[in-house]
């Protein structure tokens, strides 16, 4: 008898407490989502009303902002935009080049130095990034590399993101030993082995790897502000930043449509990658 | 005693299959190699320009720890400490606590988990971007939305962006509201602890803080710590989001001016490259002395199994 009633009493407890859950989330759902759907909705009011129209649905729909924010700068927004992807593909090519044959050397094969090697790499996890500015700058610049893309993709082809080649290493080390030992047996290299074996099984990593080199690469302000100077190499922040000079009210609708127009590919291969995306980062703690 | 026969058998012994891998090991590694020597050797040589006075134009010149002595004497230097400590120590962990509190919200029976997670996690990719720290400029403009909402309740317009008590608490607040990646690391470590302790506390009578204090706490110590030293480090190391707020000059009085901006403008506007090397060596040292000393203090909370 007292088990049912206490069993009914929880019942009824948990029914309530769901809907007090429920509120909340959707109370931090709306504090989560209103700045973004404040800035679609103001790319797309009238010039002029942005700060008198407060409500998310706009009265008046108005398109002008994209087309005249498109070419408000010194070159049509397109160019960025390509300039952008470029920069994205190569250094997502190079990421997933460079670190797998890295992370498939230190999870399976033997060699003299192997662990103090990855030590290593892990340990430059923990260094801020502002400690080598400097001097690689001072490199970059005496190898005639300023204003062009080789200081922002090169060092993808080089390994030197070393939370991929943890992602990766772990992935790797999860395979079957078997299969490397079954594919040797076949008379199989440990080129052939890692290319034909372990690379098509290792997509989960991939696609991880690629989505965050997508996300990351792509909102990176500081390399680019520090590279390119020259408007025509411009990326996608950078031609951004420009229309914080621009402080006429005309200019504000502007603005945010072509920050939407920067923030829309990272929000859409979020949402199609965030399996990836959300595996990725609980496993490793990558941000 | 060896018998020949078995070194010779078709299936090559371990010993001869090892030193073939020892070489191709090498290779596999050799882009890694090089990208190291890009990290180790520019670590060396910006400890050196640290002690020296450098323009990019002239040679380095061997000026011994004056650099270090000027920063004590700059007090734009301080500013930029100020600033960077109270960005980190108000945002990390109010930041971390609603990441945790969502995370305990989400973490059992709650329907409609991935669209929540989505929603809460998509800030946290985009806060960095310079989008949406322009977004929030206007956000709290003196017209924005923000004071929309307070003058709502009859509170008078804040000049958050042009006053300098405020500027620094709106990058806070933009900060907090990223939690959605500590909250993606806290939700997977949730779902680690068996739901079986939870139901033996609670018939043993124990409430949801003691559950909460006894179990939820020391189990995911390690987690928090994690989060916690992620935390602080990146949050050290803050730069678009002061160099976008405040037109690249930190302002108003200062009030953004993050270390690593202020290291940019003294490396990259004015040139003082052995200054900056020596800030971002202070930089290092203030980050290793924090992180040593978290670990140090980890032992008396953080607890690991076995």
């Amino acid at each position: 008898m007292t088990t049912d009633e206490s069993y009914i009493e929880r019942i009824g407890n948990t029914r309530r407490k769901r809907f007090t859950k429920h509120l909340l989330l959707c109370l931090v759902s709306i504090v989560m989502l209103y700045p973004l759907l404040w800035l679609v909705s103001s790319s797309l009011k009238p010039a002029g009303i942005v700060f008198k129209d407060l409500s998310l649905w706009p009265a008046e729909w108005d398109f002008s902002n994209y087309t005249e924010g498109w070419t408000a700068l010194e070159f049509p927004f397109d160019l960025y935009l390509v300039n952008s992807v470029v920069i994205v593909v190569l250094s997502i090519l190079g990421n997933l080049l460079s670190c797998s044959l890295a992370a498939y050397a230190f999870a399976r094969l033997n060699f003299r130095g192997r662990k103090l090697f990855f030590a290593l790499t892990l340990g430059t996890m923990m260094l801020p990034g502002h400690v080598l500015l400097v001097p690689q700058y001072i490199v970059f610049a005496k190898l005639g590399w300023l204003n062009t893309y080789f200081p922002l993709i090169v060092p993808n082809f080089l390994a030197t993101s070393a939370f991929y080649i943890f992602l990766m290493v772990q992935f790797i080390r999860s395979l079957p030993k078997e299969l490397d030992e079954a594919a040797r047996i076949d008379g199989a290299g440990t080129f052939r082995i890692f290319w034909s074996v372990i690379l098509p099984l290792c997509k989960p990593a991939f696609a991880t790897t690629a989505i965050f080199t997508f996300i990351s690469t792509w909102n990176e302000f500081f390399s680019p502000l520090l590279y390119l100077t020259e408007q025509e190499l411009y990326t996608v922040p950078l031609a951004v930043r420009q229309f914080i000079d621009s402080e006429g009210q005309s200019q504000w609708g502007q603005m945010f449509a072509m920050s939407f127009v920067s923030l829309a590919p990272v929000i859409g291969f979020f949402i199609a990658g965030q399996k990836y995306l959300v595996k990725g980062i609980a496993t490793t703690g990558l941000k | 005693m060896k018998d020949p026969a078995v070194s010779e058998a078709p299936v090559s012994p371990p010993k001869a299959a090892k030193s073939p891998q020892d070489r191709s090991g090498y290779l596999f590694i050799l882009p890694w190699f090089i990208g190291m020597a890009f990290t180790i050797i520019p670590f060396f040589a910006s400890l050196y320009l640290a002690f020296t006075d450098y323009n990019l134009l002239n040679v380095p010149n061997w000026i011994g720890l004056e650099n270090f002595a000027e920063m004590f004497s700059d007090d734009t230097w301080w500013q930029s400490v100020k600033v960077t400590f109270v960005y980190t120590f108000v945002s990390v962990p109010l930041s971390l606590a609603a990441a945790l509190g969502v995370a305990m919200l989400l973490n059992r029976g709650v329907r409609g988990l991935p669209v929540y997670r989505a929603i809460f996690y998509l800030p946290s990719l985009l806060g960095g971007s310079v989008a949406l720290v322009l977004l929030w400029r206007y956000i709290f403009g003196l017209n924005g939305i923000v004071n929309a909402f307070l003058g709502f309740f009859g509170i008078e317009k804040i000049s958050w962006t042009s006053d300098p008590d405020y500027a620094l608490t709106t990058l806070i607040i933009l900060h907090i509201w990223t939690f959605g990646s500590p909250m993606v690391i806290f939700l997977a470590g949730l779902k680690q602890i068996p739901a079986m302790y939870y139901e033996a506390a609670a018939i043993d009578g124990a409430n949801k803080w003691q559950q909460f204090r006894k179990i939820t706490l020391p189990l995911l110590s390690p987690i928090i710590f994690f989060n916690l030293i992620q935390s602080l480090i990146s949050s050290f190391q803050t730069f678009t989001q002061g160099f976008i707020f405040s037109g690249g000059k930190g302002g108003p009085a200062n009030s953004t001016m993050f270390y690593n901006l202020y290291l940019y403008k003294q490396g990259f506007e004015q040139f003082h490259m052995g200054y900056a090397s020596a800030m971002a060596w202070m930089l290092l040292i203030i980050i290793a002395a924090f992180t040593g000393l978290n670990f140090l203090l980890a032992k008396r909370w953080v607890h690991y199994d076995n």
